[in-house]
């Protein structure tokens, strides 16, 4: 393949941020007809390059050629006229709107004054055949599902007759079956001629779908190895740069008494359709229990229900025999629950404060740092200082401003709050999202010495791999209800894949 | 007293008094309507009509044309809305702050540019105002046709602009694109829209709206300038693009419900209770605030209000 | 191919915070000669009398600090709600809303020696601002009502209910003009300083700055506001009851308004009549923003803009520009003040290609 010319070439890209370089002088090529993943760990700069070649982000250095002729791409629409689409992680679509008007939204194609739908149409399902796209066009974007949601975000591309299509960690929010449906699609997709880039961290993915691969290492590029030349076990030390530790060793402990339950619960979501559907779970001090699931499952609301800021239409929550009121947060603060939420920086952190306003959120009106309505600063500089110290945050005091941390730091924020008054329960709601692998050793351990401290500890994410190392027994969730249960030992990797797609046993 | 209420002239008049009162409403709602369906809240809208109503009153006395000086004020609003825009949208400011802070300046300028060209007589200057037109067969309608079809040409101009604006948001590309960019920016930016530009465009289409809003007031309302002769409409037109959830008809409905509001308390003064008139000033604002909270727990708001858009916001 | 483009930059140094409003004021100054010279005024002698109006005569000099009392308290009014991002536009009607109670106290309580009646009004006047400025704060919080919206339509509601009462049961009796009688001589502030008009209302202020300045540095209270403002969603996950935080900041920045309004009755006019305020309330907008929010910053932006307002005055006099200059001025000062502040957070990066 190597003989071809490139569709894509990208000569030594630079691009700063802030306080960080995230693409040192990086060279990537694409051919024709091929995929080409873009393997990294989180922040390895690999979404930045390809939103360099998208024309969403300038560069700050190098030049890119597309079919061997140099361009300037200074926004998403030069990009598009050269062929390129790009596919975020996070979907760029409309919920309120149809699918049709969300595919044919500042389309070139789209001429004259007023809107065409009904040619718009015809073209849509014309795509959708041709590629084995099924999606209702007429159907509003918030009733789709996330797999069908992707469907559109990649008819939006062809829609615009793209050649090159970057896909951004694209398996992140789907399950094992509609991850097969996807990759179907995209193998029809370079049948048919086009290029791709698959950006991934998932190491068995990338093997199976990419031809060649480009590792990315802090913003650099370490290795370029042709898949048939390869193995996991190589790419994942090139990925990381160094031996991969070995598992992490979670000390078989026997469970106490059971500490959270929750029993018959129903949650509704923000459109105020059914997320969690009667469900009831049971932890037990000493004990991790893992819900997996794919995203969107209805996950948030139950976590949101737990924590006291979503309420429920039926159902107990309870500690300790306590049952626990619906909105009200502070209470879990009272009974010792420790909330880790799956969105940092919207629901956890007030990023425009100082970490030890952060730090003191929970318990600021405490005897200990308040009296008569008066905080007692004093206090509060200790306690700020020794968290700082007992969870490694890196800062240059108690005074900095919250925002201008790194992801792992402003999750070490979080878990020095949550974690410091000792709670009983912890529920981590996808810890690890999003952070290097340094910082997700670091939250996986103190989550594993939390529960051998006597925690019963929920764990709630999508990563199998997170899940399989830190709990002792493992629940998937599925459109809103519990659809299976084992324990860690018991437990095989396809039959929770399964169980994730909806597929009982 | 009662019975005057009911009588047929006084019916005519309230359905007149309702459509006069409602067009520099409806006017101003559509205005902010198009603006906010394109993630961009302008608070200049008060001070905006007031400089409409200012600059179509002074190029009206200096020049002797109404149409000009309607015309002027639609360029003065959208010189207002450039201003937003690069405040709120290129620079990415609070657009509450940014367009309190239009208000804020479009309110001293009025006043400022007016004294400076009158100073401060004793009886304010008038013009010639706009005279009322009679639709031919509709006017005859017994009862209503008085009421409603004899309206100054602004009027009907506002009547026109409700379905203008709602097919220009529904059903058409530029629309789409408006509406994209209020709900999703990101959305917006990755298939090729200019998201800044659509906002500026939306907000300078609005703020045209919003000047001619303005001169009604001086050139057809009235015929003379006061420096309260807004008096809180551009406020009201935003309860009303709330109240219509953000759709121009439902806007422009609420704006008829609040021209009748303030039509019944101008006849109900007219019929000469002995009450101040304060009281009855009170009333359509009051009731503004009512309609608000009926409706503010169902509204769903364009997503992308109030929010700025900039690239290259996080590292990755 | 140059364009700009806008990019975080790293937290500027405290003293900036200091340095950037009064650059702020600078370039506002500098705009405010394109509408002197549009006014064919002469620029030096415009100056030179804005500036000597203001600050050029001990009775002047006074003059400022007792125009720069009720922006004060409007502006620590609006900046305080504004921490919590409670949009309070109301400070208007809630400097009326004082302004009325201490002008129906001031007339029918008679008897009273003026250790006990001034402090009656204070607190009268401090609730009832208060009052009316947590009906949109409940409004808000229950109904999801917009903030905006309802406080600038209270304002008007409070105006003709003042109307209402002045061509009704507060006119003075045989008068047909809006005008309530005058207030008692024991609801009038003292006068500080002789042949002035130097009142109780400007120690007032002063200690109003310090008493926001104490909580927010150094009460739960203030703390919790601060949360609120920064991200009411994360407030409410780490257990605070955002409704009643939202609430007392309206009563505390209501009633801060009200005291305005007190000062003007009691301090000024010792009647109530229609344009007892002019835009006090929506000065305190301008004077929050300039003043970065802070309560002795606010103080600050409250003298300079009574330097403008009683400059103004002068100014107009001597040259003929017109004294509505003073409002443009204000217009221009908050537009210049949010673009310096936006360069706090931002630069503006040349990019080449």
């Amino acid at each position: 393949m190597e003989e071809k010319t490139p569709v894509v070439e990208m000569r030594s890209i630079r691009k700063e941020f802030l306080d960080v370089v995230a693409n040192k002088d990086i060279d990537f090529k694409l051919y024709p007809g091929e995929v080409c993943a873009l393997l990294g760990e989180n922040g390895a700069g690999k979404t930045t390059l390809m939103n360099i070649l998208f024309g969403y982000y300038a560069n700050d250095g190098g030049e890119i050629f597309i079919r061997g002729e140099k361009v300037e791409l200074s926004s998403p629409k030069d990009a598009i006229l050269k062929g390129i689409g790009m596919i975020h992680q996070h979907f760029t679509l409309v919920p309120s709107q149809t699918v049709l008007e969300n595919i044919i939204i500042g389309a070139e194609s789209e001429k004259g004054f007023f809107l065409d739908l009904n040619r718009a149409r015809e073209r849509v399902l014309e795509l959708e055949d041709r590629f084995g796209l099924k999606v209702d066009p007429d159907a509003k974007v918030w009733t789709l599902s996330v797999g069908e949601q992707q469907r559109v975000e990649i008819l939006k591309a062809l829609y615009r007759e793209v050649d090159i299509l970057i896909m951004d960690e694209p398996t992140a929010v789907l399950a094992p079956k509609e991850v097969e449906d996807l990759f179907s699609t995209l193998k029809s997709l370079v049948a048919s001629g086009k290029s791709i880039v698959f950006i991934s961290h998932k190491l068995h993915e990338v093997i199976e779908i990419s031809d060649r691969i480009v590792v990315l290492r802090n913003g650099e590029v370490v290795a370029e190895r042709k898949t048939k030349d390869t193995n996991t076990k190589e790419l994942a030390n090139l990925m990381v740069g160094r031996e991969v530790l070995e598992r992490l060793k979670k000390k078989k402990a026997k469970v106490g008494e059971p500490v959270l339950r929750v029993e018959g619960l129903t949650v509704l979501n923000d459109k105020g359709l059914e997320a969690v559907k009667g469900i009831s779970l049971t932890v037990h001090e000493r004990e991790v229990v893992g819900i997996a699931g794919v995203s969107g499952n209805g996950q948030t609301e139950l976590v949101e229900a737990i924590f006291g800021i979503r309420d429920y239409v039926s159902g107990t929550i309870s500690v300790r025999e306590r049952s626990l009121k619906m909105g009200k947060p502070a209470e879990r603060v009272e009974v010792g629950i420790g909330r880790i939420p799956e969105d940092r920086i919207e629901t956890g952190l007030l990023m425009d404060l100082t970490i030890k306003e952060n730090l003191i959120l929970e318990n600021h009106t405490s005897p200990e740092f308040s009296r008569n309505g008066l905080l007692n600063h004093a206090r509060i500089n200790d306690f700020s200082d020794r968290l700082i110290r007992e969870f490694s945050i890196k800062a240059s005091g108690r005074e900095t401003i919250t925002k201008s941390l790194s992801g792992g730091n402003l999750q070490k924020v979080i878990l020095a709050r949550e974690l410091s008054g000792k709670p009983g329960v912890i529920i981590a709601s996808q810890p690890t999202r999003g952070l290097d692998v340094g910082a997700m050793e670091y939250i996986h351990n103190k989550i594993l010495e939390e529960k051998d401290r006597g925690a019963a500890v929920l764990l709630i994410s999508e990563d199998l791999d997170e899940i399989f190392d830190l709990s002792d027994r493992i629940i998937v969730m599925y459109e809103g209800r519990l659809m299976g249960e084992a324990s860690a030992e018991s437990a095989s990797r396809e039959k929770i894949g399964l169980w994730m797609s909806g597929v009982a046993k | 007293m009662i019975r005057q209420i009911f009588e047929i002239s006084f019916i005519t008049g309230l359905l007149g008094a309702t459509m006069r009162m409602a067009t520099p409403i409806i006017f101003a709602t559509l205005g902010e309507i198009i603006t906010e369906r394109a993630g961009v809240l302008n608070l200049g809208i008060e001070g905006t009509m007031l400089m409409g109503a200012m600059t179509g009153f002074l190029v009206t006395m200096s020049t002797g044309s109404l149409w000009f000086g309607v015309l002027m004020a639609a360029v003065v609003g959208m010189l207002l809305a450039l201003l937003m825009a690069f405040l709120a949208v290129y620079l990415g400011l609070s657009q509450h702050v940014s367009g309190l802070g239009i208000t804020l300046f479009g309110t001293g300028l009025a006043m400022f540019i007016y004294r400076l060209h009158f100073g401060s007589p004793t009886v304010p200057p008038t013009v010639q105002p706009f005279k009322e037109v009679a639709i031919p067969l509709l006017s005859k309608i017994p009862i209503l046709g008085e009421g409603i079809f004899v309206q100054y040409s602004l009027t009907y101009i506002s009547w026109i602009m409700i379905p203008v604006v709602a097919i220009l948001l529904y059903k058409t590309h530029i629309g789409l694109k408006i509406r994209v960019v209020g709900e999703n920016p990101f959305a917006a930016d990755t298939v090729g829209v200019n998201v800044n530009l659509t906002r500026t465009l939306s907000l300078v289409a609005g703020g045209a709206f919003m000047g001619v809003g303005g001169a009604f007031l001086t050139l057809a309302h009235q015929n003379m300038f006061l420096i309260d002769v807004v008096g809180g409409r551009g406020w009201v037109s935003i309860a009303m693009v709330i109240f219509g959830n953000w759709d121009p008809l439902k806007g422009a409905l609420g704006a008829l419900l609040f021209g009748f509001l303030d039509g019944f308390q101008l006849r109900l003064q007219a019929l000469g209770f002995h009450i101040p008139f304060h009281l009855f000033l009170m009333i359509p604002y009051l009731l503004t605030i009512i309609a608000l909270i009926s409706v503010s727990r169902r509204a769903v708001i364009p997503a992308g209000l109030l929010k700025p858009y900039r690239r290259e916001e996080k590292g990755g | 191919m140059i364009s700009f483009r806008i990019v975080k930059r790293a937290p500027l140094p405290n003293w900036a915070k200091v340095v950037i409003p009064i650059i702020a004021i600078l370039v506002t100054l500098i705009l405010s000669a394109i509408p002197i010279l549009i006014a064919r005024g002469n620029l030096w002698k415009s100056y030179y009398y804005l500036f000597y109006g203001a600050l050029g005569t001990r009775f002047n000099l006074l003059e400022t600090f007792v125009k720069a009392s009720p922006l004060t308290f409007t502006g620590l009014a609006v900046a305080f709600a504004f921490r919590a991002k409670f949009w309070n536009i109301g400070a208007e009607g809630q400097l009326l809303a004082g302004a009325i109670v201490a002008t129906w106290i001031g007339i029918s309580f008679n008897g009273f020696s003026p250790f006990v009646l001034i402090p009656i009004i204070l607190i009268a006047g401090f609730i009832a601002g208060g009052i009316w400025a947590s009906i949109p704060a409940l409004l808000k919080t229950k109904l999801r009502a917009d903030d905006v919206v309802t406080t600038l339509l209270l304002n008007y509601v409070m105006i003709h209910f003042m109307g209402t009462l002045l061509f009704g049961p507060l006119q003075q009796p045989g008068s047909s003009w809006p005008r309530s009688p005058e207030i008692v001589e024991a609801a009038k502030y003292p006068i500080l300083l002789a042949r002035s008009r130097f009142h109780l209302g400007i120690p007032l202020a002063l200690l109003a700055v310090i008493a926001v300045w104490f909580i927010n540095k150094k009460t739960v209270l203030g703390y919790q506001t601060k949360a609120v403002g920064v991200n009411i969603r994360a407030a409410h996950f780490g257990g605070i009851n955002t409704t009643s935080v939202i609430v007392k900041t309206a009563l505390i920045s209501g009633g801060l308004a009200g005291l305005a309004g007190v000062g003007e009755v009691c301090g000024i006019q010792y009647h109530l009549l229609m344009d007892l305020s002019p835009g006090y309330g929506y000065s305190g907008i301008v004077i929050a923003m300039l003043g970065n929010l802070h309560p002795v910053g606010v103080f600050f932006a409250a003298l300079f803009f009574s330097v403008i307002i009683v400059g103004a005055q002068s100014m107009s006099r001597m040259t003929g520009v017109p004294t509505y200059i003073a409002e443009v001025i204000q217009g221009l000062a908050l537009i210049v003040m949010l673009i310096a502040i936006l360069f706090t957070e931002f630069k503006i990066k040349v990019v080449r290609k």
